[in-house]
């Protein structure tokens, strides 16, 4: 069975990449404008992996890792932050948001791929 | 799999021109001496979004300038740099050089890279300007940024352990111990690296991916990235400690601005972290309606819209022609015809009103870019300039805002350079020093008013008059104030006394009338010595359909536009009053109304040529008010306007022409035009 991801980004460009280019792996793609949009699909329902942006208006990513930490469906799901900065405050904030892991952009489609591959398997 | 990045350019270039728009208003609307947090923070992921994307899609010219755009905004956001007058400027010309960049890109020519790394490096002084407090500021308060990674030589990074690692993406511990992804461990060459800048880590995105892995399971590795436990902040087996202790937090300290982008402190992500509804605050700012609009949006083609407004156009004419055919009928049958016929005709309005809201755009979007106008220039004139913005969600069709903007900008410009006086000349008269230009739209039935409205000296009649005379402009003895205004509109007209940077360089004030015509408006001026003066442009609503009355002259049909009238009716020989000369008045309840008789002003050979037999439309226009005498009343009817002068000519009070339902052709009288034609002055020395 196809695997599901839920990438949450306020770029419109950005989200279309990223849609595209797992969709063309065969991942069963859904897409949410920001953290707010992203925490309410998560609490209906579950996803192999997700990819979220950390700077969007109305809830930005690391909240929304947090957020969505607590739905138990989502205890276990992998969750990767797209940063600018791969700083350590930025590393440690994402772990103790519950990240898994985290992405720098700018990112290729390849990068992302690889990335999709190693988290879903 | 191959991914062509190429289809996303178009979205990605849209998405940008609206974050720089954003920025822009936002930097304008900006107190300085107290920058609004949710501002800040708007203008900042502007700027972050649009390097995000340029990153990926590889637009570098975007990405350089928006990053240290990023970063100075990130440190004025977070209080470690007070933002200035001079700095918005900065922003503002940075903002204008990513519009001539974006646009390049879109264009595919070439990047003014020269002028690029002016702006970057004007930035990077800026953001490096206070230095040094700030790195007591970032030690007081526990965190702060690296210095910029491209100013460091490439083997900066022989520091760390593994400097050919990759620290593109990575791993965390799972916090939640025993749930099977224990294998994820933390990568020790990302913890006490200093942070990437984009350029940055794009190359080291390039970089091999595969060590990364390996390095991964090392089982050292995992343990090491288990000891790092949030709660400890910067880990503490780092060879690297004196790097990090500059780095340490202090304990908690208060964060100046609530922000909603958790990119501080890591005390404040911990002790907040089981409250993130206190933690983020919706933002009730533009940007988040500016989301959704977006997402319940489609972008279509304005040519398909105009093609449906034509088809929508045509249905009007067959339905019209339609009721003409079921008047004619007899019976039952006719009956049913007609309740169809009706149920037709108000589906037909209906979507016509739908069609046409489509194209409806609200004026806003041309009064934006007036703030930055005035800015610009009452900074470069040394005036002291007040605008304010009335009626912006006006709606108005988009063929009619985009013409807009040349003729208004004109005008403003007119208002600030030869209305406004410099601040010692207000003081001096006893006005406040800060000048006052209003700019306001609104709706008056089928039209839309936009009045520019300033308070400074005012049209000065003697010096109009002076040019006038210069210019062999016949005058007439003693002209009303009116008459002399609207010779501004002259061609190759100025009056300013000297020519400034600013206007009157040619481009006169008759391109602006002659702008608003085509668009099937009027501009009228309204002026008080030493008290300012007011421009008026009336714009009908929309260019394509308007509500008529028919009326009859001889065999022809003329249509008027329903909006202006107010009664018809047939007069009573005994309140028509002939004056010395040709001119006629009409009685109506104690107010007399100049007659003007269509078939004289058309030309045409009437069935009645005296008033008293025939019907009188009594009209009102924005400024005069008269009765138009015409044979009879055809009946009320929707018309599509058809434009005259595309076909033949423009004709003096003629706005356009339209195919009837027995397919002949009419013409819709220009009012306001006509009213200008009648004697306004006559009926005012009788009424008083």
């Amino acid at each position: 069975m196809s695997k599901q991801v839920l990438i949450v980004d306020d770029s419109v460009s950005v989200r279309q990449m990223v849609e595209a280019t797992l969709k063309s792996a065969g991942y069963i793609v859904t897409a949410a404008k920001d953290g707010l949009e992203a925490l309410n699909i998560c609490k209906a329902r579950s996803f192999d992996f997700i990819l979220t942006d950390q700077n969007m208006p109305n809830m930005d990513g690391l909240t929304f890792i947090k957020s969505t930490r607590e739905l138990p469906a989502h205890l276990r799901t992998p969750i990767v932050v797209l940063t600018t900065e791969a700083s350590d405050a930025m590393k440690a904030q994402g772990r103790a948001a519950g990240a898994t892991g985290w992405m720098v952009k700018p990112f290729d489609p390849a990068k992302l791929l690889e990335i999709a591959k190693k988290v879903m398997g | 799999m191959s991914i062509d990045m190429q289809q996303f350019h178009a979205v990605f270039f849209e998405e940008s021109q609206e974050h720089l728009e954003e920025m822009e208003q936002l930097l304008l609307a900006l107190d300085i001496e107290a920058p609004d947090s949710e501002m800040l923070n708007s203008i900042f992921r502007a700027a972050h979004s649009i390097k995000g994307g340029s990153g990926i899609f590889g637009f570098d010219a975007l990405g350089s300038v928006t990053h240290i755009m990023e970063n100075l905004l990130d440190k004025i956001r977070k209080g470690q740099m007070a933002i200035s007058s001079s700095m918005v400027d900065l922003f503002l010309r940075s903002v204008d050089q990513l519009k001539d960049i974006l646009h390049s890109y879109r264009t595919n020519e070439s990047i003014d890279w020269a002028s690029v790394h002016q702006l970057t490096q004007q930035l990077e002084l800026v953001t490096s300007g206070k230095n040094q407090q700030e790195a007591d500021l970032e030690k007081k308060q526990g965190y702060g940024f690296f210095p910029k990674t491209e100013s460091l030589p490439e083997d900066a990074y022989g520091f760390f352990d593994k400097p050919a690692a990759d620290d593109s993406f990575g791993f965390f511990d799972d916090t939640v111990e025993a749930d099977g992804f224990g294998f994820f461990g933390d990568l020790p060459a990302a913890v006490g690296q200093p942070a990437q800048s984009a350029t940055e880590s794009a190359r080291a995105a390039s970089a091999a991916v595969f060590g990364f892995f390996e390095e991964l399971l090392e089982p050292g590795n995992t343990k090491n990235a288990s000891e790092n436990n949030p709660g400890a902040g910067i880990p503490a087996f780092s060879p690297h400690n004196i790097v990090e202790i500059k780095n340490l937090p202090d304990p908690p300290v208060t964060i100046p601005t609530a922000s909603p982008v958790a990119v501080d402190s890591f005390e404040k992500t911990v002790s907040e972290k089981k409250d993130p509804e206190q933690k983020q605050p919706i933002p009730k700012q533009k940007p988040a309606d500016h989301v959704s609009v977006e997402s319940s949006s489609i972008r279509v083609d304005v040519a398909k819209v105009d093609q449906l407004i034509n088809l929508v156009g045509e249905i009007v004419i067959t339905q019209s022609m339609m009721s003409l055919l079921g008047k004619s009928l007899e019976g039952a049958l006719a009956e049913k015809f007609q309740a169809v016929a009706n149920e037709l005709e108000r589906n037909t309005r209906e979507i016509q009103e739908a069609v046409m809201s489509i194209r409806m755009l609200p004026v806003s979007f041309v009064f934006n870019r007036f703030p930055r106008v005035v800015r610009d220039l009452s900074t470069k004139l040394g005036k002291q300039i007040e605008l304010l913005i009335e009626g912006g969600e006006t709606e108005l069709d988009k063929g009619l805002t985009e013409k807009l903007v040349d003729p208004l900008t004109h005008l403003v410009r007119n208002s600030i350079d030869h209305g406004i006086e410099s601040a010692d000349v207000r003081r001096a008269r006893g006005k406040n020093a800060t000048g006052k230009v209003v700019l306001r739209a609104a709706q008056q039935g089928g039209n839309i008013v936009i009045s520019i409205r300033d308070d400074g000296g005012g049209l000065n009649r003697e010096r109009i008059l002076a040019k006038a005379r210069e210019n062999n402009i016949p005058i007439g003895e003693n002209p009303r104030d009116e008459d002399v205004w609207q010779l501004i509109f002259a061609p190759g007209f100025s009056t300013a006394a000297e020519v400034t940077d600013v206007s009157g360089r040619g481009v006169g004030m008759d391109v602006v009338k002659r702008n608003v015509q085509s668009l099937g408006g009027r501009i009228d001026i309204e002026s008080r010595a030493g008290q300012g003066a007011i421009f008026t442009i009336h714009l009908p609503l929309t260019l394509a359909i308007v509500d008529g009355m028919g009326v009859a002259v001889g065999d022809q049909t003329f249509i008027v536009p329903l909006v202006h009238i107010v009664e018809s009716m047939q007069p009573a020989a005994k309140d028509i009053k002939t004056l010395a000369g040709e001119d006629q008045l009409l009685h109506v309840r104690n107010e007399y109304w100049p007659i003007l008789s269509l078939h004289k002003v058309m030309q045409l050979e009437p069935q009645f040529t005296d008033t008293s037999k025939g019907i009188v439309v009594l009209i009102e226009t924005t400024k005069y008010r008269f009765a138009l005498f015409v044979d009879a009343l055809v009946g009320q009817q929707q018309v599509v306007i058809k434009s005259l002068e595309k076909h033949y000519k423009r004709v003096q009070g003629v706005a356009g022409a339209t195919i009837m339902g027995d397919g002949s052709v009419a013409l819709i009288l220009d009012v306001e035009s006509l009213a200008l034609s009648v004697n306004q002055t006559a009926h005012l020395a009788i009424a008083v």
